[in-house]
């Protein structure tokens, strides 16, 4: 029986899950909320991302599920007692237990069958400079150089079926719920989906799904075979470590954003309807806070934050409790340091709040200042705090990055996209370069950022009465029906 | 105006004072000198002897806030706060953490000027850049080209910076070899190693600028004084270029102004990348180093930078916009 880890993290990431189910029953019973997400996923390209995000936050899940597998039982342990492995896994690892186990010794290609660099091997008594075959990669091929091409296009070819099927499955089941919701027959839904007619683009989501399965169909059905995205210095998986990423950059992402909401909302909403002294000083607050350079802020805490692990080692038991220990730290670090352009944002709106006839009304009916701010001034501020949330999401991943090429990121024995391009730094002067670890984290990282960045605009869009002018226009190529 | 400033420039010096304040807190008081020392001599080695010696050669072997054993005014005086803080206010940062680092003023100084040279020409470029561009995309609203504009300007701000540098490095220097990978050299020479950086540096905040910019416009674009000029019959490039600019002026000043500090603090991650040897790389090698003096002095310059900012940025408003009138 293994043992179950609960990190710092884990433990947020699964609260906010919770939480955003328990948002999205709100949503469902609520006809305004209704009609404002509606909005949303009415644009086509946020539904698209939508789902993109989706897939990252079930990946973040899956990799949020902590354990340490027991010992088998020593000869001299006491009965009964059980020791654990020092490593601490998550789902996704055992998931992907054969990405970690197949590690080769240093650089490889994307599906290469051959190291990287050639080493001096004795053939037939001379002395000849040969790439020496991989360990794991594509070690079934018994003649790689007339074997290879077939072999990886048709396993690609398999892995690409594999994904239409499941593809195909989860449309269909989208479609019966669809179909059960709007209480027609599965032929008409799918008739509506297909040409576009519904009020929500499902087409578009179907469309995603399909190309989600026929880019991940075919590198899952290779990556037991070879190293899909090729081997960085240490020879460990690319593909894994940049799966590995998406929850430190879902973490960050997350975590930060949620940070900085406690304190801009209660001082920005306290500022607003106080007005007085208490505005004054919560404005010298955060006029301080935003006055130091933010980076640089956020650099004088990490160092702090190192000084007292050095001083606590008794908080973590393994490194994975450690490096996880600091990336909660570097959350709520970005959380303190961050949350001065919402607070300033939700005093303003306050302030505008707080002259209107129904504020007016309540005070006037004797109700107090701290209900009248959590009962009437908050509920109306809210859609400020979820455009300002989603859209730092994007820009905290985007952040990490620096931070962690400045050296106050994330642990570097934790995979992150500023991990691996900061190690991505020195492998593109190398000669002949190695391109594929870079590739890797841009691809990964711009489509995470992209999706988050127009998901983003459309609850901007949806949410925000003043931006919706300034989106362009969609030109519409059919004819108005 | 004078009497405004003046309240301005109090308010500066109290935020400042409040900048100090939290950082001494955050670097004295959270974690001690020792543990200071522990984590800068680092490893095995740490011994009571060394700690303290190490504390003595830079100073930090007085008491925080208040010295009993001395006399008179040397009781606040001869303090570390004394020593560390208060006496940043007459710009005088003290010595570095390090083993070997001199006295940070000097090089302050120094890399001031360096960093100026890459900032100042990026700062005015880049608000010409993004303001043309959000221009251009406004003149061909609601066509496709603005569709596609926006969604470049998208796609460039979902790409890390360090994407453009690392792409620009390799594309430019490596295989075109049209400028060096990085370095610098004083003089004339300077133009060629900064060429690259500046040019990514615009890049990699293009895509952010000119949607920003785009939306500003768009929101004059609808004004009364927009069909007035259209209807006194000047050309679309004319009402764009001389009057939605001029009246978009003022939310350009505040954005492009949140920048200004970076022209004297420079780019942190753009000067190590292209090694230049200007305050930013000094910011990055004293946190690789753990060096907390340089951090500390660094926080209060550009805290003050801030400040200062603001200020001109109040006074930029007055000449943009005549109606503001600072009382």
């Amino acid at each position: 029986m293994p043992k179950f880890v609960l990190l710092w993290t884990d433990v947020v990431i699964w609260l906010l899950f919770l939480t955003m189910l328990g948002y999205g029953w709100l949503v469902s019973r609520s006809p305004t909320w209704r009609v404002s997400w509606g909005k949303v996923f009415r644009d086509a390209p946020a539904l698209a991302c939508a789902v993109l995000v989706l897939l990252c936050l079930l990946l973040t899940l899956v990799d949020s599920v902590h354990y340490r597998r027991a010992l088998p039982a020593g000869a001299g342990s006491a009965p009964g007692a059980v020791a654990y492995e020092p490593r601490t896994r998550s789902a996704l690892d055992a998931m992907l237990s054969h990405l970690i186990d197949s590690r080769e010794s240093t650089y490889s290609k994307p599906l290469a069958y051959v190291g990287f660099r050639k080493e001096s091997v004795e053939v037939n008594g001379k002395v000849e400079r040969v790439a020496p075959r991989l360990q794991f990669g594509g070690v079934h091929l018994k003649n790689p150089e007339q074997e290879w091409v077939g072999d990886v296009t048709a396993r690609a070819v398999k892995g690409l079926i594999g994904g239409a099927i499941v593809a195909a499955i989860v449309s269909f089941l989208m479609i019966a719920v669809l179909a059960r919701n709007a209480k027609t027959t599965l032929r008409e839904m799918w008739q509506r989906v297909i040409h576009d007619e519904t009020p929500i683009p499902w087409r578009v989501a179907l469309i995603t799904i399909f190309s989600v399965a026929g880019v991940f169909g075919p590198i899952v059905a290779l990556m037991d075979w070879y190293h899909v995205l090729g081997t960085d210095r240490t020879g460990n998986d690319v593909l894994f470590q940049a799966l590995k990423s998406i929850r430190t950059a879902f973490v960050i992402g997350t975590l930060s954003t949620i940070a900085t909401l406690p304190l801009a909302v209660i001082l920005g909403i306290m500022a607003g309807y106080f007005r007085g002294w208490v505005d004054e000083l919560i404005q010298y607050i955060y006029t301080v806070l935003s006055s130091i350079p933010n980076i640089l802020l956020i650099a004088a805490f990490v160092l702090m934050v190192q000084v007292f692990l050095d001083k606590h080692p008794e908080l973590f038991e393994t490194g994975a409790q450690r490096s996880d220990l600091k990336l909660f730290l570097l959350c709520a670090i970005l959380g303190l340091t961050g949350w001065a352009g919402l607070c300033r944002l939700l005093r303003a709106e306050t302030m505008k709040l707080r002259e209107l006839e129904y504020v007016q009304a309540a005070s006037a009916f004797g109700v107090g200042p701290m209900r009248i701010m959590a009962k009437h001034i908050f509920p109306n501020v809210a859609h400020l705090m979820l455009i300002t949330t989603v859209l730092e999401f994007s820009a905290l991943i985007l952040y990490e990055a620096v931070l962690s090429y400045v050296g106050v990121g994330v642990d570097p024995s934790m995979n992150s996209f500023g991990g691996m391009i900061n190690l991505a730094r020195s492998e593109m002067s190398t000669d002949p370069v190695v391109w594929w670890s870079f590739a890797a984290a841009f691809t990964f990282m711009v489509t995470l950022v992209l999706a988050a960045n127009l998901f983003a605009d459309g609850v901007r869009d949806a949410f925000d009465p003043r931006s919706r002018a300034f989106r362009p226009k969609r030109i519409s190529t059919r004819k108005a029906a | 105006m004078l009497s405004y400033l003046t309240r301005r420039v109090i308010y500066g010096a109290l935020v400042l004072l409040g900048v100090n304040l939290a950082t001494f807190f955050l670097f004295f008081t959270v974690n001690t000198p020792d543990d200071m020392a522990r984590l800068n001599i680092g490893g095995k080695r740490v011994t009571p002897d060394l700690i303290s010696k190490w504390k003595i050669e830079r100073g930090y072997d007085k008491p925080l806030y208040w010295n009993d054993k001395k006399e008179g005014s040397e009781k606040l005086t001869d303090t570390i706060f004394w020593d560390r803080s208060v006496s940043l206010f007459t710009l005088n940062f003290g010595r570095a953490d390090g083993e070997s680092a001199g006295d940070i003023g000097y090089e302050v100084s120094k890399r001031m000027w360096v960093s100026m040279q890459l900032a100042l020409p990026l700062f005015i470029l880049q608000v010409i850049a993004s303001t043309t561009f959000a221009l251009v995309l406004v003149m061909f609203r609601h066509t496709r080209w603005d569709l596609w504009g926006v969604v470049l300007c998208v796609v460039m701000l979902s790409i890390s910076s360090l994407f453009y540098i690392i792409v620009g490095q390799f594309l430019f220097s490596r295989v075109l070899k049209l400028a060096p990978i990085s370095g610098y050299a004083p003089g004339l020479d300077v133009v060629k190693f900064l060429v690259l950086p500046i040019g990514l540096s615009l890049l990699a905040r293009l895509g952010a600028e000119a949607r920003l910019y785009r939306a500003m416009f768009l929101e004059e674009i609808g004004r009364d004084y927009v069909r007035t000029a259209r209807a006194k019959g000047l050309s679309e490039a004319k009402v764009l270029f001389k009057h939605v600019l001029r009246n978009a002026l003022i939310p350009i000043i505040t954005s492009a102004g949140a920048y200004l500090p970076y022209v004297f603090m420079g780019s942190l991650v753009f000067e190590s990348f292209f090694g230049i040897p200007g305050l930013g790389a000094y910011v990055i090698d004293a946190i690789t180093k753990q060096d907390f003096a340089i951090v500390r002095t660094m926080v209060f310059v550009g805290s003050l930078l801030y400040i200062a900012t603001y200020i001109l940025i109040d006074i930029a408003y007055t000449w943009a916009d005549p109606r503001v009138r600072l009382a």
